[in-house]
């Protein structure tokens, strides 16, 4: 067969076509049915519900699995997803979750900086969990249930923050404000009829301001500072006060033996001038005269110079010029 | 089979046609529509979803939503009653309630905000330049219960101030104004938030300094009980110290004055049998004692040694 023109190309085209004329119907039919076979079956993953509409109404709740509806745009399904937790982050994103989770070093100071009840400002991260409780409300009730989540969960956690003080936030009510934060979230929400189920709100990083920060970590390392300086002085106290015990006790132990010395000295010279007296008083004027005679031998000889003086000569004066002289 | 096949066919025929030409309407669950005629509206403002007729060709539809819808306010500076310029961020929720009078009013969503804009922040602002700065952020009087309970904090005087209404309250009194202009829009006004509450810029950075040097007072609290703790130990030490000393030296006293006691009754009572003797003896041992090498001694002729001498000289 030759080309030689377009219109031969044609004629070979309908020449050929018409041979499948016939057909025409029956291959609509079967796309139609195909097409219609396909918008009839849809499924419904493991953690979701279908919402199924008719003409826009809503008709029923679907769960997992495979489902028939009406094809043609008559039936319309939706999926939420009720099992899934989302997270909403303030002041903080996270970039990239992980075993080390990435945050974003970017500040969010619109949403984290806010005034607590003593008027001060902190800057507050935290995050709320929520799940979808009910698709139906979900869908149907709010346009935009995320922005609800955000905005009521600022609405309340400033609140919160505002009627706190700056040490409770930082520190002792952070658990309070968690709970009271979900309690009241979901009392607005159910007001909106969101569908939705606050599952948790944690209070992040709750910090001063940058601007203030060195001065919070003054007050930290004061508090250190105190405890040093007081350990230091117990220290000394301990240093001190045992050794001052024990040197007491050997002031005491000291006089004591002191005591027993005198005692036991008192006794034994107490025995001894009984014995001798027992003795002497056996004759006692011998005795006495021995005594004294062998004193006096013992001792007169131990003396230098010995004079023997008349007691009728009173004056001493010639005594002191021998001496004297003697000394020379 | 194939009669059945056709039919069905028709039928999806006749459905598309009945839309292309405008008789059958669908309303979606999360949607109200108005039917206008020509532009003039015709009946009430359908609110049933599903499948719904009307004249082909010359009625329209016009789609409104029948959510919750948000509105979000322009961050608005105002002066609180006591002079202190806050920034105001405000958030409500609202809906359509009359599709048709809000078709007349306001158009649109946009032309409903912007009169939202109008209504809302008018109301905020009459609210929060008539209380002071502690009532829009504050709720109860929570701190000022803790304070009492004794718990140091960081407080300015303002804030101390008692609060009457609180956040919760003064949210209330915007909704309470604004909504009451709402229904002319064919709207109904839900709900009313401050979002968000911050001081401007400047008074931010002075709210900065009196944090700094609040805490820098509470550091020299700190410091300084440290040292006064310090002192009362140091003192603490002295005072046991000096109890101590006090206590061993009188003990020692006493057992030491005591033995003397005991002593000296142990010596009298043994002297006593014959003080005589006593004397006696303590008198040579006196001799013993004062008489060494360098004593001159001088003995007078009376002397008891002397008169021994001449006793026995003369007896010989």
């Amino acid at each position: 067969m030759e080309f030689n023109t377009p219109e031969d190309i044609l004629n070979v085209g309908r020449k050929e076509f018409g041979k499948y004329r016939k057909f025409t119907p029956a291959i609509i039919t079967v796309l139609v049915i195909l097409i219609g076979l396909t918008g009839m079956i849809y499924s419904i993953g493991p953690d979701e519900v279908g919402v199924v509409q008719r003409f826009g109404k809503y008709i029923s709740t679907t769960l997992s699995g495979l489902h028939i509806k009406l094809p043609f745009g008559i039936d319309k399904v939706t999926p939420v997803k009720v099992e899934r937790i989302f997270k909403e982050e303030f002041g903080t994103r996270t970039i990239r979750p992980g075993v080390r989770s990435k945050y974003s070093s970017r500040s969010y100071s619109d949403e984290s900086l806010m005034l607590t009840g003593d008027l001060n400002i902190l800057d507050v991260r935290w995050i709320v969990q929520f799940r979808i409780t009910d698709p139906v409300k979900l869908l149907f009730n709010t346009r935009d249930p995320q922005d609800n989540v955000r905005d009521v969960s600022e609405i309340v956690m400033r609140r919160l923050t505002g009627d706190y003080s700056v040490d409770g936030v930082l520190t002792t009510k952070r658990e309070e404000i968690n709970d009271l934060a979900q309690l009241e979230m979901q009392k607005i929400l159910d007001s909106y009829q969101t569908g939705i189920q606050i599952v948790t709100v944690k209070l992040l990083d709750v910090n001063p301001p940058d601007e203030v920060k060195p001065a919070f970590n003054e007050v930290n390392e004061a508090k250190q500072e105190k405890e040093r300086v007081i350990n230091q002085a117990w220290e000394a106290y301990n240093k001190a006060v045992p050794r001052a015990k024990g040197e007491a006790e050997r002031t005491i132990r000291e006089a004591e033996g002191y005591a027993l010395d005198k005692i036991n000295r008192a006794k034994g010279e107490a025995e001894r001038f009984s014995a001798v007296l027992t003795e002497y008083k056996k004759s006692p004027d011998i005795t006495q005269k021995r005594l004294y005679l062998e004193t006096l031998t013992d001792v007169l000889p131990e003396s230098r110079q010995k004079y023997i003086i008349d007691p009728e000569q009173t004056s001493i004066l010639p005594l002191l010029n021998i001496g004297r002289e003697g000394g020379k | 089979m194939k009669k059945v096949l056709g039919a069905f066919i028709v039928l999806i025929i006749l459905v598309i046609v009945m839309f292309m030409s405008g008789l059958a309407y669908i309303v979606e669950e999360t949607k109200q529509v108005v039917i206008t005629q020509f532009g003039k509206p015709v009946g009430k403002p359908v609110v049933d979803s599903g499948l719904h007729f009307k004249k082909p060709f010359i009625q329209q539809t016009r789609y409104f939503e029948k959510r919750l819808l948000d509105w979000d306010g322009d961050p608005n500076q105002i002066p609180t009653k006591d002079k202190r310029y806050i920034w105001v961020d405000t958030t409500a929720r609202w809906k359509i309630s009359d599709a048709l009078r809000f078709l007349q009013s306001v158009t649109n969503e946009m032309g409903a905000h912007a009169r939202l804009d109008d209504i809302i922040n008018s109301a905020t602002r009459d609210a929060i330049t008539g209380h002071i700065l502690v009532e829009t952020v504050r709720n109860s009087n929570r701190i000022i219960e803790t304070k009492q309970q004794g718990e140091s904090l960081m407080l300015t005087e303002e804030a101390i101030e008692r609060i009457k209404i609180g956040r919760s309250k003064l949210e209330k009194l915007i909704l309470q104004e604004a909504r009451k202009l709402a229904p002319q829009y064919g709207i109904e006004l839900r709900d009313v938030r401050i979002k968000r509450i911050n001081y401007v810029e400047a008074v931010r950075v002075k709210v900065y300094d009196r944090m700094i040097a609040e805490r820098k007072r509470a550091a020299e609290m700190y410091r300084s009980e440290g040292q006064g703790k310090r002192a009362e130990i140091d003192g603490q030490r002295e005072k046991e110290l000096k109890l101590i000393t006090s206590k061993a030296y009188r003990t020692a006293q006493v057992v030491k004055g005591k033995a003397d006691a005991e002593s000296i009754t142990i010596y009298a009572r043994a002297y006593s049998q014959d003080p005589n003797f006593y004397s006696f003896l303590k008198t040579l041992e006196t001799y013993r004692k004062t008489i060494d090498r360098n004593t001159t001694l001088i003995l007078s002729a009376d002397s008891e040694y002397y008169k021994y001498l001449t006793e026995f000289g003369l007896k010989k």
